[in-house]
């Protein structure tokens, strides 16, 4: 008898570890930029919490038509959408986190750190018009180094990537020849250069071809040590990519007067503002159905933004400054709602 | 031991039994057999379908233009059309002769224990995956070409437009040895099933009337097997055609024509594993979908062409297919 009522008793913790278990799994799915942060973020969640956050890295795009079709809980893009978009689609949309593009190159005798550029010599690079690296306007730069008598060879993506978008951004906006003639997308027509696929495809061409110039996510030339340049920024000044000068730009942003925080972080003024920085977005409906979901996905992000610095910097990204965060969790309590029968019932905080 | 006849079956379960499993497996082997055409013109109609906006807004040019530039939503298929056949025939030029020889080597000349050994590797080598020939392509094979083969054919060959432009190693020429390398033990294994199949009698006879070993493979094998030796020809073109990503990691994908094997160009293949996942607007997607359709089509001729190859091969060797 006591045999069988310590089985029950076993039995019964079991299942309820079980219903305990059997909590409210969150899904979401899209860009590949920030996917290393969000899921590790999601695992760190799920030992705190149990709630569960899929997050499927299957590209901006992919992300934007998934959230749309409603087969997700949110979904993420580098290249943030449009005011109307937003308003048609019925879609909130706040910045988690922030990433710098950098310039990498392999050039034979020269360090890591040892080469500035100017975005004048940048976009004519970019634009094939620069072709050897012992081009005057490089060496203007560059006193004191010496530059070898080497071919330029421009890597770019062959992808369509929110990586590619924010940088040919920043070109455009310097350069009103590039913004007429190429563009600014997740994808151009690229005047000259081979493409790679992927931000490691791009490291890794960079690597093995000398003479080499690419653009790669900041935690991609870190993780793959592979030397990067200085640029020099709106004020004037030659910077260093950092977390601490990704940070300056996102602060220089004015994301107050920025509807949908629609907000591109490319050549804003400041003295330590690294020039070509992207956020990235999360994309969620307006009206939510189902109440518990809801208020899942938002404590998710709320507590990654409390509690997700750390990891984030260990992974070289940056979480937004807390009066972006003010922000964005204004616009969740004003947004967002619960779509009942008797109407809209606020769901935040 | 009982004999089969010996066993016997009760009359009453005999023709029912029989009749019900020869049913299923008749109706099982059927619709497998039948899916197959179904599908394959299933996958063609819905290329066409997809593909239809495209050809429709830039029609017979989208083949001969080679402008791609998604910000003004211009397609062309022109530079992967070009990517694609100039990859293809590099690997045929190398991968043919070298597979022959080999296969010559394999079935002629060679002891059996290293005809059995080599033959093995060989095979070895198709049973690789493609990704890890482009890995190899990226990391070992792209530096190693920068480094000597290149600047060699710059320095002797230069004068011709083929071999000219920096030596980076990634590009077209790259992609074509890649791609040789993987269609090589296609190529050799028929090769080599194909030479192995004259009939002795007719070596022995060659060999009888004095001929030399040269003389016995140039004048009786190949003309013997020439027509399996095309069949399998035609293989190994069908599979560099269609080869994905290997070609993606070496071949520096860009929309772009170049007279130079040095440069970087792409394939029909290399544009859509590349471009797929992000092409959100509709022409774009309807764009990769036609370059999806001009391969299907382009390897559809080259299998339908082995086949017949093959068939009349099988045919002359009265084995029926």
């Amino acid at each position: 008898m006591k045999k069988i009522v310590c089985l029950l008793a076993l039995i019964g913790c079991l299942v309820a570890a079980g219903v305990a278990q059997a909590q409210v799994t969150i899904n979401g799915a899209g860009a590949s930029f920030p996917y290393p942060v969000y899921s590790k973020w999601a695992h760190k969640y799920h030992e705190l919490t149990k709630v569960k956050v899929n997050y499927q890295s299957i590209g901006s795009g992919g992300g934007i038509a998934q959230i749309k079709a409603k087969t997700v809980d949110f979904g993420a893009t580098d290249d943030p959408l449009k005011v109307e978009e937003l308003k048609t689609e019925g879609l909130f949309q706040f910045p988690t986190l922030i990433g710098g593009v950098v310039p990498i190159f392999n050039v034979p005798g020269v360090e890591a750190g040892k080469l500035t550029l100017s975005p004048e010599v940048l976009v004519d690079i970019f634009m094939g018009k620069i072709k050897n690296w012992n081009d005057p306007a490089i060496a203007k730069l560059n006193a004191g180094v010496k530059l070898p008598d080497l071919p330029i060879t421009v890597v770019h993506r062959a992808d369509g990537s929110g990586t590619t978008w924010i940088f040919t951004n920043y070109l455009s906006k310097v350069s009103p020849e590039w913004k007429e003639k190429v563009g600014n997308a997740k994808a151009v027509s690229w005047p000259t250069g081979m493409g790679a696929k992927g931000n490691e495809g791009v490291a890794n061409n960079v690597k093995q071809v000398s003479g080499s110039i690419g653009y790669v996510e900041y935690a991609y030339a870190t993780i793959n040590k592979i030397p990067y340049a200085k640029l020099i920024n709106k004020a004037g000044k030659a910077v260093v990519p950092s977390l601490e000068s990704f940070k300056a730009a996102a602060a220089a942003a004015d994301w107050k007067s920025a509807p949908g925080f629609y907000m591109v972080l490319t050549d804003l003024p400041g003295e330590n503002t690294w020039p070509i920085v992207g956020a990235t977005f999360i994309l969620i409906h307006k009206e939510q159905l189902n109440a518990e979901k809801a208020k899942e996905t938002l404590k998710f992000f709320d507590w990654a933004f409390k509690h997700g610095d750390a990891i984030a910097q260990e992974l070289h990204y940056v979480t937004m400054p807390d009066s972006v965060v003010a922000l964005i969790q204004e616009g969740w309590s004003k947004e967002v709602k619960l779509a009942e029968r008797t109407g809209l019932k606020q769901l935040w905080p | 031991m009982p004999q089969a006849k010996d066993i016997v079956i009760p009359a009453t379960a005999r023709p029912r039994i029989r009749f019900n499993a020869d049913t299923v497996f008749k109706g099982v082997t059927v619709v497998a057999a039948v899916v197959v055409p179904i599908i394959i013109a299933g996958i063609f109609w819905e290329l066409l379908i997809l593909s239809w906006p495209a050809l429709k807004k830039f029609g017979w040019r989208f083949f001969v233009t080679e402008v791609w530039n998604p910000v003004t939503q211009q397609f062309g298929a022109a530079s992967s059309i070009y990517g694609t056949v100039i990859s293809t025939l590099i690997a045929m030029v190398l991968a043919v002769p070298m597979s022959i020889v080999i296969a010559l080597f394999l079935v002629e000349l060679a002891p059996r224990s290293v005809s059995k050994v080599v033959s093995n590797l060989i095979e070895l080598l198709a049973a690789i995956p493609s990704i890890i020939y482009g890995m190899w392509g990226l990391f070992i094979f792209a530096p190693f070409m920068a480094k000597y083969v290149q600047p060699f054919l710059g320095q002797h060959l230069g004068f011709l437009p083929l071999f000219t432009g920096p030596p980076m190693g990634i590009g077209m020429l790259t992609a074509g040895v890649i791609l040789a390398f993987m269609i090589l033990p296609f190529i050799t294994a028929i090769c080599r099933d194909v030479f192995s199949l004259v009939p002795p009698v007719l070596k022995e006879s060659g060999y009888g009337v004095g001929a030399t070993t040269w003389e016995v493979t140039y004048k009786i094998t190949l003309p013997y097997g020439i027509v399996g030796v095309l069949g399998g020809i035609f293989l190994g073109l069908g599979r560099a055609l269609g080869e994905t990503m290997a070609v993606t990691f070496v071949i520096g994908n860009t929309h772009k024509i170049s007279l130079s094997l040095f440069a970087p160009g792409n394939s029909i293949a290399s544009s859509l594993a590349n471009e797929f996942a992000e092409a959100t607007e509709p022409i774009y997607l309807s764009s990769l979908i036609a370059l999806g359709l001009v391969l299907f089509l382009f390897t559809f001729l080259v299998q339908v062409i082995s086949q017949i190859m093959l068939r009349r091969l099988y045919r002359g060797w009265s084995i029926k297919l």
